[in-house]
């Protein structure tokens, strides 16, 4: 051995760990505990009976729960194991989940919510035992009112589609309760607003009408006043767009909305790039809706529920989800959803540990801080734009040469067109250097689509390390192609058959199915 | 199994400015220019990409220039199910490709244009699947991969595994002989049916149907859906009317226009003159959807819904149904309207409200190229 070491190559030699791990239930010996349950204490038992005796008939299984029984070190090298299978957020380079605004939750917001004080609070909890964390609750909800600029918030729904639905359900109210629930059947929307905010409008019965960007590629309001009529019901638009770009003319589409007596909502479930920017009250909305796991550093779905943020002007504040958090003097209350809300969405005051992380996040930063987070965000984006608008073959199609907010849709095309090398491909080629790259772009508008998102969170040498990846793959693509196109090499898994995803005959999401499906795989 | 055709003489009159190759007349002139088709070299492109992944792959194809060549070029191994006659023409491609799907050729490549294309689909059968490497002066027709790379991906792609979804898909052709003379009016001569590769996560977050002809129904659902007693629906040609007849439960011609009136057919292959007779009887509507690959409502492929039938209607002439990905398609460019009379088409440019289901539809704007004085079809 000598020193001095190696220097580290440009590009990662990352290696995915594989250990070959079975799932689970395959682990399981008969008769193998990790846990004795603690007897019952003879006084406990004399002062509650045969507590499963009592159990009502329906209740009681037939047979005991086929759980895999094994050891604690085994059920922890298990899920040791499992992990080092994944390509975690707290790993990798996450910008390749554009959409998704993929930032950095803070590990001490999980030490916060994990006090017994919360953790072993009950949801019917009596108020005055629970002042504390409805405190919590009533000032992130004014926090966000002040970050919107609107009048009352709910912090109620899981946000995503939950939240959208909860817009479309409070406008659908509103026009009931004011006799125009016949009359205002349409919503309009635009192809690169989020679709869910198409889906849901569908859902509550409304016709969807869907614009097309100009010939800019900008929101095109010349289509939008030529379809607003006293039909309209609302407006519902996704701004920055999922391609990253600002509608320049926002407040005259909610004026032109206004002006026939339709209701705007504004989807800034990502609202990363105009955080203490721009508001959405300010533009003249009457309802938006914040993704707290987007924009307020709070954990995605798959850590937990998520938690939406709902805004709404003063006239749409009694259709707002309930129950509420009230205060009076300085003590809180909880008042059930009033005659005009549009009742609960989620269980109880939505998902309390997420209002706590979101609180202390917001509390960290402050009124500048959060305008910082907008500002690093942007600034991160338009140097990653430059560096990827670089590499031959990657293009960032609609309202080309002009500046993106917080995220760009890019585009491999020309890539494809010249090495047959498509997007997919490359994001299987990227977790060879240990990147996550993601491909679904629903409406698949911009071919061979692309969108990153470097948020707040990333250094720029970890943008650079980014951006190199994805130039040596297009280098591949072209010099190489077979290496791209029989990619992973490095990887854990190898292409996954997503045909059995589609069928419901072959697709498998227990292990009962497994083993119903599949009986020769599993034995007898 | 693939096979593969090429077009020795596909895009010859292109460089040789002569916008087109049919004929062994431009032919003869196209060579005397020195142009030298580029099809032969594209198709070896596509099939590299096979090669890549799949060194010892078969190829069902035609004797020498017409495909065997490209084949051992790209260093697969040729079956030659076809001799093209000397000097070979282009009843050498409808021969060819009849005899690649009575060998049971699953996925026919062809390297060369629109007339490629037309030459093609009169050979296969209805069930045959096709793709076209672009190689021509005209690709009207969007039954063409992007580029070679890419067609070779598909491809690739089929082999793997083992089949991918289809769509059918418009073949149009322009008389060249109308090109030369700055005229363009593409016809429909049928439909061919082309692989896709829908992006595998692309459909994952959707509410709305991933298939193609899942949202083709749907949006033929919303036009059926949107009909009403007593009007003359005219329908137009292609394979989202054709899907518009079967929710309605009437027989529709392929290429023609034909009259609905209260869930019959009136007329079935109508020409202008008898349009314009179904129209002075009542109230009336024609219903068209986007015909090829450029994104035209009226004046290709459906000439017989003219400057005259238009004007008769009256009021709200034309119901465009489309499913989105038909729009999306368009990467951006308008759609087209080209009856021939500007004032016409003045009237129908602005903006088209698609019917893409029964509860959805989308503002997409609509130009009148002659109006703009556009050049196209260069």
């Amino acid at each position: 051995m000598s020193l001095p070491i190696a220097p580290k190559p440009a590009i990662r030699r990352f290696h995915q760990a594989r250990w070959d791990e079975p799932v689970i239930f395959e682990l399981s010996t008969p008769g193998e505990r990790g846990v004795l349950v603690t007897p019952i204490e003879p006084g406990v038992r004399d002062a509650v009976g045969d507590v499963v005796a009592d159990l009502p008939e329906g209740l009681a299984r037939r047979t005991p729960p086929a759980l895999p029984e094994m050891g604690q070190m085994r059920v922890l090298k298990h899920y040791l194991r499992l992990s080092q299978e994944n390509l975690g957020a707290d790993l990798n380079v996450d910008v390749g989940q554009g959409t998704c605004t993929m930032k950095y939750a803070p590990k001490v917001n999980e030490r916060i919510i994990t006090t017994p004080k919360l953790a072993a609070m009950h949801p019917l909890q009596d108020p005055a035992d629970a002042q504390g964390a409805l405190e919590i609750i009533w000032r992130t909800e004014r926090m966000m009112a002040e970050i919107s600029g609107m009048d009352e918030v709910s912090l109620h729904t899981q946000g995503g589609s939950a939240a959208i639905w909860a817009n479309i359900a409070m406008i659908r109210a509103f026009h009931e309760a004011n006799g125009e629930g016949e009359q205002r059947r349409e919503v309009v929307t635009t192809i690169f607003s989020h679709p869910s905010n198409a889906a849901a409008a569908k859902a509550a019965g409304y016709d969807v009408i869907t614009l097309h960007p100009d010939a800019d590629g900008y929101p095109d309001l010349a289509a939008l006043k030529r379809v607003l009529s006293s039909r309209t019901a609302a407006i519902m638009v996704t701004n920055p767009e999922d391609t990253g770009i600002y509608n320049p003319a926002i407040r005259e589409w909610v004026d032109a909305a206004h002006g026939v007596g339709a209701l705007a909502s504004y989807d800034q479930a990502n609202a990363n790039g105009i955080l203490g920017i721009t508001r959405a009250r300010d533009a003249g909305f009457d309802v938006c809706h914040f993704n707290v796991h987007k924009t307020f550093g709070t954990p995605h779905g798959s850590g937990g529920p998520g938690t939406g943020a709902n805004a709404v002007s003063a006239a749409l504040a009694p259709f707002l989800p309930g129950p509420r958090v009230v205060r009076e003097g300085d003590r809180y209350s909880v008042r059930e959803a009033g005659p005009l809300s549009i009742g609960a969405i989620g269980p109880f005051h939505g998902v309390v540990p997420n209002i706590v992380r979101a609180y202390a996040w917001i509390m960290a930063l402050g009124a500048d801080g959060l305008r910082a987070v907008a500002e690093t965000a942007v600034l991160n984006n338009n140097y990653l734009m430059k560096r990827i608008l670089e590499i031959p073959g990657a293009s960032a199609p609609y309202a080309t040469g002009r500046r993106r907010i917080e995220q760009v849709r890019y585009s491999w095309q020309e890539l494809f067109e010249q090495t047959g090398v498509g997007s997919e491909e490359i994001g299987v080629r990227a977790s060879d250097f240990g990147m996550h790259y993601w491909t679904s772009h629903h409406p698949y508008v911009v071919p061979q689509p692309f969108t990153l998102e470097p948020t707040e969170s990333y250094s720029k040498a970890e943008l650079d390390e980014y951006a190199d990846v994805l130039a040596e793959i297009a280098r591949e693509a072209r010099e190489t192609p077979e290496v791209v196109r029989t990619a992973p090499h490095n990887q854990t898994v190898h292409h996954t058959h997503h045909d059995d995803l589609d069928d419901p005959d072959r697709w498998a999401i227990t292990w009962r199915a497994y083993r119903r499906k599949y009986p020769d795989a599993v034995g007898a | 199994m693939i096979g593969l055709i090429v077009n020795p003489v596909a895009g010859i009159g292109g460089p040789a400015g002569l916008a087109g190759s049919d004929g062994a007349d431009v032919q003869r002139r196209a060579a005397e220019r020195g142009a030298r088709s580029r099809a032969a070299e594209r198709a070896e492109r596509a099939l590299a990409v096979v090669a890549a992944g799949r060194p010892d792959e078969h190829v069902v194809t035609a004797a020498g220039p017409m495909g065997e060549d490209a084949v051992r070029s790209a260093g697969l191994r040729p079956i030659v199910v076809w001799h093209p006659r000397d000097p070979s023409s282009s009843s050498d491609t409808t021969d060819a490709a009849r005899a690649l799907a009575d060998v049971g050729v699953e996925l026919v490549l062809f390297a060369g244009g629109d007339g490629t294309a037309r030459d093609v689909a009169a050979g296969l059968p209805e069930a045959a699947v096709a793709l076209g490497i672009p190689a021509g002066v005209k690709m009207y027709s969007p039954v063409f991969a992007v580029g070679p790379g890419a067609a070779g991906a598909l491809a690739a792609a089929w082999l793997d595994e083992r089949g991918l979804p289809t769509a059918e898909r418009e073949v149009l052709d322009v008389d060249e002989e109308q090109l030369r003379r700055a005229r363009v009016e593409p016809r429909l001569h049928g439909t061919l049916r082309v692989p896709y590769r829908a992006g595998r996560t692309q459909a994952r977050k959707a509410a709305t149907p991933s298939d193609e002809q899942a949202a083709v129904r749907t949006a033929a659902r919303g036009a059926a859906s949107r009909l009403r007693p007593g009007v003359r629906y005219l329908l137009g040609p292609g394979g989202t009317m054709a899907e518009v007849a079967r929710e309605l439960g009437v027989e529709k011609t392929p290429l023609g226009v034909d009259v609905v009136l209260d869930g019959r057919v009136v007329v079935a292959g109508a020409s202008e003159r008898e349009l314009l007779d179904e129209v002075a009887n009542g109230p009336a509507q024609a219903v068209v959807s986007i015909i090829g690959g450029q994104g035209f409502l009226l004046g290709r492929g459906n000439q017989q819904l003219s400057a005259r039938v238009v004007e008769a209607i009256g009021d709200d002439p034309v119901m465009v149904v489309a499913p989105e990905q038909k729009l999306i398609d368009l990467g951006g460019r308008p759609l087209l309207v080209d009856t021939g009379d500007a004032a016409v088409d003045a009237r129908l440019t602005g903006f088209a409200s698609v019917v893409t289901g029964p509860t959805t539809t989308s503002i997409y704007p609509v130009h009148a190229p002659e109006n703009e004085g556009a050049v196209h079809a260069t």
